[in-house]
């Protein structure tokens, strides 16, 4: 008996099957690929949207070198972060050794104004006490009184990059803004943006911001610190929210968070003790959920909706019927951030596309649940189905025995991408392999227009690509 | 809210003696939780007159993740209306039970088990404190309050002086304090004055001497405290005071932990070494 009685199918072709499929759903033990990063990774990207703000991780060297290494692929930028390189002996004696020499030398050798200190998953599991450990740092005289160090417990084996963002920017919060409270409210209001890696988003929330008039405060804005100007000259901590501005931030009349999964810790702490409306948004992709952020900034500070913003959305949707039939029917596969899937999932609706595979590695079963009200909200939510908590090898899966058009998310999704024979549209954290895209703002209206701009070129690329001479017009 | 953790040699009758404790301030009308960081979960046995409930690293274990768990699966109510939680952990022999410590703690403070009508919180923790999952309980916001149980037993003194090390190291850098030792008695000869010195030595205080009572296993072996079994009996008595210092309690202090050879000439001076003695001739005899 030969193999090929043994194995009716090669194995490369057996993978693209449902038999395949029901075996790969059935998995427990292993995760193959899944679209998720660790909670310290998180934590050091809310902390370089403080001014002067050094990132500090009380675990191992080689996770910090990951963390840099992976931002500076994304962003095409330096990325500084420093760690107390525990080795075997801290995982024994406890880290505290490393954690003081640590801040030690990042003070003298780096001049931050903040040290925002995380942790990973060895200083978790040993149990080391970030607090007491900075106390002590303190009382021998590592580093001055006066430094701010504010800390968040970041266990890389608990959650997402998105709790630790969470963790790291509640930590830094409450650490700042303690004892800051006042009797009055300014009418300036504070901005969370999420973990969202698209530069080009925070760019574009401060444009309207602006137009509106509005005194703002962004927690944290790292718009200059992931894209900063070419100068010749490197600046270690380049823009970055004020230290002082952020203590500032409890006193101002309102929050409004542009993710809410991202934030949730946060803004529950916001709205204890900051004690003014806190409001966590649907991230703003699509015309939905953008005209809900316009009318909320509108209706917080009592400030009429410009002109310039309403010729925004006019030219959005016109954009959106002029693209319509590109998009409209096709299906789609899209896989994420929570916060993300959610505004693209919505966004497809509105163009008539139809999401079919929506997956979320970091996605729990309340998160599953939104997205099956959203897609029942529409005809073409139909044939929509959520995958909280699973990964890109399940994707595929899906991709191979119920083919779509389309596959939307990050870099990642290249690979299954390519067996599905389908082009990916890029969004979301990382992309690596295609220049400049984080620039472009995907949320507000002017996010739309890109959306479409992606999303229906890269289906006429494929048209045209795949005609025979009889069929390749000039207009499409 | 006063937090307090119960810390001692493994096997001396931490959890007895804060079982019945906590029975005892139920009694006086005191709403008290107790959260037990022993894989071994039987920290709450005899308040809920059943051996080991669902645990939060047990239920964490089914579910991979203790996101999907709720609160009312793992916060029980017991007698007179106290609220008990265990850890739980692994096996004995594999994985890690300082972080299963961590990682409840964690999942009772963010679900809302700490709600303000607590009057105390107990934390029973296991044997020494070994590691740094273990010193989670008396983290900056949490137990500021330890009390040790002890006997006049030399491993018992020698457990219970290396807690007061531990207690040192966070004493310095936040507000935890030592409260003081409580005596559970094995029968040991000059046993009050010997941790009377030695609460001395330590900066703090002998709490109270319980004395040896077989009431206590007798209530034991029905699941419950001798508060609940026997109300009557002296030994109830004997928590019931002891709850009642515990509440009028002032006398906190960062410790000051002896060495090894001062715990030992201490025993040698309160006669402990009588029988060595005569192990000392043998020897010459021969």
């Amino acid at each position: 008996m030969n193999n090929q009685d043994k194995c009716p199918m090669p194995t490369e072709e057996w993978i693209n099957t449902e038999e395949y499929k029901e075996k790969n759903f059935a998995r427990k033990n292993l995760v193959v690929n899944p679209a998720k990063g660790c909670q310290p990774f998180g934590a050091i990207f809310a902390a370089c949207g403080f001014e002067g703000t050094m990132p500090f991780v009380h675990g191992s060297q080689g996770c910090v070198a990951y963390f840099r290494n992976n931002f500076s692929r994304h962003f095409r930028e330096p990325f500084s972060t420093t760690s107390t390189s525990m080795t075997e002996d801290a995982a024994v004696f406890g880290g505290q050794a490393n954690l003081i020499e640590g801040l030690k030398n990042t003070y003298t050798l780096y001049k931050p104004k903040m040290i925002a200190l995380s942790t990973s998953c060895i200083a978790e599991v040993i149990g080391d006490d970030l607090n007491a450990f900075i106390n002590n740092a303190r009382n021998k005289q590592a580093i001055p009184d006066e430094l701010p160090t504010p800390f968040a417990s970041t266990p890389s084996f608990v959650g997402s990059h998105i709790t630790g963002y969470d963790n790291m920017l509640k930590g830094i919060l409450s650490y700042l803004t303690k004892d800051k409270k006042t009797d009055k409210k300014t009418d300036k209001i504070n901005i969370i943006p999420g973990f969202d890696t698209h530069v080009g988003n925070l760019r574009e929330i401060k444009r309207i911001l602006n137009l509106f008039g509005v005194e703002y405060t962004i927690l944290a804005d790292n718009t200059e610190y992931l894209d900063s100007p070419l100068t010749g000259e490197f600046d270690m901590y380049p823009g970055g929210t004020p230290l002082e501005e952020t203590r500032e931030s409890i006193n101002n009349k309102a929050t409004i968070a542009l993710q809410r999964y991202s934030t949730k810790k946060t803004i529950t702490f916001i709205e204890k003790f900051f004690e003014h409306e806190a409001v966590a948004l649907p991230m703003p992709i699509g015309i939905g959920a953008t005209d809900k952020l316009v009318m909320e900034i509108s209706r917080i500070t009592g400030k009429e909706i410009p002109k310039e913003i309403e010729d925004d959305r006019g030219r959005a949707v016109d954009s959106m019927t002029d693209a319509h039939q590109y998009l409209h029917g096709k299906r789609y596969a899209v896989y994420g951030d929570p916060d993300i899937v959610i505004g693209v999932v919505s966004f497809l609706l509105e163009m008539g596309g139809e999401p079919v595979h929506i997956l979320c590695s970091n996605g729990t079963k309340k998160f599953a649940k939104e997205v099956e009200v959203i897609l029942e909200s529409s005809p073409y939510g139909k044939e929509g189905k959520v995958y909280p908590g699973k990964d890109l090898w399940h994707l595929r899966s899906l991709l191979m025995t119920d083919p779509v058009d389309m596959l939307i998310g990050t870099s990642y999704g290249k690979f299954a991408a390519r067996d599905a024979d389908i082009p990916l549209v890029r969004i979301g954290y990382p992309i690596v392999d295609r220049i400049n895209l984080h620039r472009y703002p995907t949320i507000g209206y002017q996010g739309i227009i890109n959306l479409i701009t992606w999303i229906a070129n890269a289906f006429l690329e494929k048209t045209d690509r795949l005609s025979d001479d009889e069929h390749f017009e000039l207009m499409r | 809210m006063r937090q307090i953790a119960i810390y001692g040699k493994g096997g001396i009758g931490k959890s007895t003696t804060s079982q019945n404790t906590v029975a005892a301030l139920a009694e006086m009308g005191k709403h008290v939780m107790i959260v037990g960081c022993d894989p071994k979960a039987d920290a709450t046995r005899l308040i809920l007159n059943a051996k080991a409930q669902a645990t939060v690293m047990d239920l964490a274990r089914e579910s991979g993740t203790v996101e999907d768990l709720e609160l009312d699966d793992v916060l029980m109510t017991g007698f007179k209306g106290i609220k008990c939680a265990e850890s739980g952990g692994p096996e004995p022999g594999v994985g890690c039970a300082g972080r299963g410590v961590i990682t409840a703690i964690n999942f009772l403070e963010e679900n809302g088990a700490y709600t303000p009508d607590l009057d105390f919180v107990f934390y029973d923790v296991l044997g020494d404190v070994v590691c740094g999952g273990f010193a989670m309980p008396i983290r900056e916001n949490k137990a500021q309050e330890i009390y040790i149980v002890t006997s006049g037993e030399m491993m018992a003194m020698y457990a219970a002086n290396n807690i007061a090390r531990g207690i040192l190291k966070y004493a310095t850098s936040g507000s935890v304090r030592l409260a003081g030792l409580i005596c559970n008695s094995r029968m040991v000869e000059k046993e009050i004055e010997l941790i009377e010195v030695l609460a001395k030595r330590l900066s703090t205080q002998l709490i109270h001497y319980i004395p040896r009572d077989n009431v206590v296993q007798r209530a034991e072996l029905k699941k419950q405290t001798v508060i609940q079994y026997y109300p009557d009996a002296h030994q109830a008595n004997e928590y019931r005071d002891l709850a009642k210092k515990i509440v009028e309690n002032k006398n906190f202090v960062v410790p000051t932990p002896i060495t090894v050879d001062e715990l030992e000439d201490l025993l040698m001076e309160y006669g402990f070494m009588e029988i060595d003695e005569s192990v000392e001739q043998a020897k010459v005899a021969v």
